[in-house]
């Protein structure tokens, strides 16, 4: 096939993002209905890369200079997100921690749901959406079931109405390893305990990842919080849609800043130097005690891994959340 | 674009320069963690590594029905890990590349000056583009490593690599770090 007959064909595999309609006269196994959901989250997530990460890499991809290693490497970004999609195959193989966030009405139960979840990953593994991943970290061991303690790491979250949102995240290693947490005041930095020391710690994260996060990356950083809670908003924050704008002013500036700021730095794609060092950057806020001054960053890879879907009263998929 | 076909040479080697865009067409032998530990703890290699590349990479394999293996997927690892044992293998069984994503030390910046190899950088997390490069599985070693773990011998043609460390001292890793060092300074 020619590679833009394969292009053709896999933009068409868009809409190969199923939606189950179930015909009300026939009698709904729930728990399969959700099984087979949550394993076609699993593979649309690990093969395609959601629309505004898609347009934030396409546009930046048009800035890097005709012939540089960069635009080298952001060519071969594309071609790779193009074969993923046709081939419905991971787009890197390291396809990460697999992290679930649930929203759900008052009344659901967690604990049967979890069970479908992880039910859920098991058969996507063995369907080659996921890799066998998850190890054993006392034992080394590797069950290739990407189960085990903490694994897969599901989130709960109650909401009001009566629809299930579920929303996962394959947070790839090499990323999570260039990711940092900082506390404030830092001197070697000259970083205080303002949004002026934010700023600077942040981009201090991207300069020392240099390209070893798979760069171009996104940003999820979380200001304050203790050390958990803020590691977790700062990923949470990667849920958000690139092209999104921070509800709050001085944050949505400073987010922009970082953004032209880093891209400054001329890492590159790769760490091959260029224009395109940082796709974007989230960030939120949460209260601290006097003590403390955390600020956490979640590096994610070009390799942006992450889906949502509305679930109907069957549990079948409503809706496409990116 | 510059391509470096099979068979690889030092000679060859030494005529790449940081910044090159490469294709290559050959033979590639896969080995990441357990395989260096292996040769480092005194073993000897069970393919012959002379004038071979290395590639830091644990492929997602798959067999067919009648005994035949493909790569599903097969992007690079990070080479830092290798570090403590690639100047070695460069030294002691003559390899001359080395490809993998992130970029190595000094030992092996130092080892490919001084027996002439290069270290190539695979686009990180394009398991699907490198996957298809490969045309061919021709033997697998090491088994009882475990799959990703094996020493897999490849052949692929058109395999796109940037050469980041080369034969000559530079590294393309230091110049890059040094660089946005000093916008750094002037940003914080
Ligand atoms: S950092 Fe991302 S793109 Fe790079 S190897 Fe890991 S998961 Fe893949």
């Amino acid at each position: 096939m020619t590679k833009k007959a394969a292009k053709k064909k896999a933009s068409k595999k868009v809409s190969a993002k199923k939606i189950v309609k179930t015909k009300p006269a026939k009698k709904i196994d729930s728990k399969q209905q959700t099984i087979d959901s949550l394993v076609e989250l699993i593979r649309v997530t690990s093969t395609v890369v959601p629309d505004d990460v898609f347009r934030t890499i396409t546009t930046a991809a048009k800035h890097e200079e005709k012939n540089s290693t960069a635009d080298y490497a952001m060519g071969i970004i594309k071609d790779n997100i193009d074969l993923a999609k046709y081939k419905s195959q991971p787009l890197c193989q390291d396809t990460g921690t697999v992290i679930f966030f649930v929203y759900h009405p008052a009344g659901f139960h967690q604990t049967p749901f979890k069970e479908l979840i992880k039910k859920a990953v098991t058969l996507a593994t063995k369907k080659g959406y996921l890799r066998q991943n998850s190890v054993n970290s006392l034992t080394g061991e590797n069950a290739g079931t990407n189960l085990g303690e903490g694994h897969p790491s599901i989130h709960f979250y109650e909401q009001k109405g009566s629809e299930v949102e579920v929303k996962l995240m394959l947070k790839g290693g090499g990323c999570e390893n260039v990711s940092a947490q900082y506390s404030l005041p830092d001197t070697t930095l000259g970083a205080g305990r303002d949004i002026e020391g934010v700023r600077k710690v942040v981009i201090d994260a991207v300069y020392k990842a240099q390209g070893k996060g798979c760069g171009p990356g996104a940003l999820g950083v979380c200001v304050g919080g203790d050390r958990a809670d803020s590691a977790y908003f700062a990923k949470k924050q990667l849920l958000r849609k690139l092209d999104d704008k921070n509800s709050n002013k001085e944050l949505d500036n400073l987010e922009k800043e970082i953004v032209t700021t880093c891209n400054k730095l001329g890492i590159g794609p790769m760490g091959f130097g260029g224009k395109t060092t940082l796709l974007s950057c989230k960030i939120t806020h949460a209260n601290r005690v006097p003590a403390s001054f955390f600020v956490s960053i979640s590096y994610m890879c070009w390799a942006f891994r992450r889906q949502g879907v509305v679930l109907n009263k069957n549990f079948a998929i409503k809706k496409w959340l990116y | 674009m510059k391509r470096l076909n099979y068979p690889f040479s030092p000679e060859a080697v030494r005529e790449l320069r940081v910044g090159d865009m490469v294709l290559i067409t050959g033979k590639l032998f896969t080995g990441r963690d357990a395989v260096h530990k292996y040769i480092h703890d005194g073993n000897k290699p069970p393919v012959d590594l002379k004038n071979q590349i290395i590639y830091h990479c644990g492929p997602v394999t798959l067999k067919d029905k009648s005994g035949k293996w493909t790569v599903t997927a097969a992007g690079p690892t990070t080479s830092i890990r290798e570090e403590p044992y690639q100047w070695e293998v460069i030294r002691d069984y003559g390899i001359v590349g080395v490809i993998g994503k992130g970029g190595m030390g000094q030992k092996t910046l130092d080892a490919c000056k001084e027996y002439g190899c290069v270290y190539l950088h695979a686009v990180g997390g394009a398991a699907q583009v490198l996957a298809e490069k490969i045309k061919s599985v021709d033997g697998l070693y090491l088994e009882e490593f475990g799959l990703p773990e094996a020493i897999w011998e490849l052949s692929v043609e058109d395999f796109p690599v940037v050469v980041t460390m080369d034969a000559h001292g530079n590294s393309l890793h230091k110049d890059v770090e040094a660089h946005s060092k000093e916008v750094l300074k002037t940003v914080l």
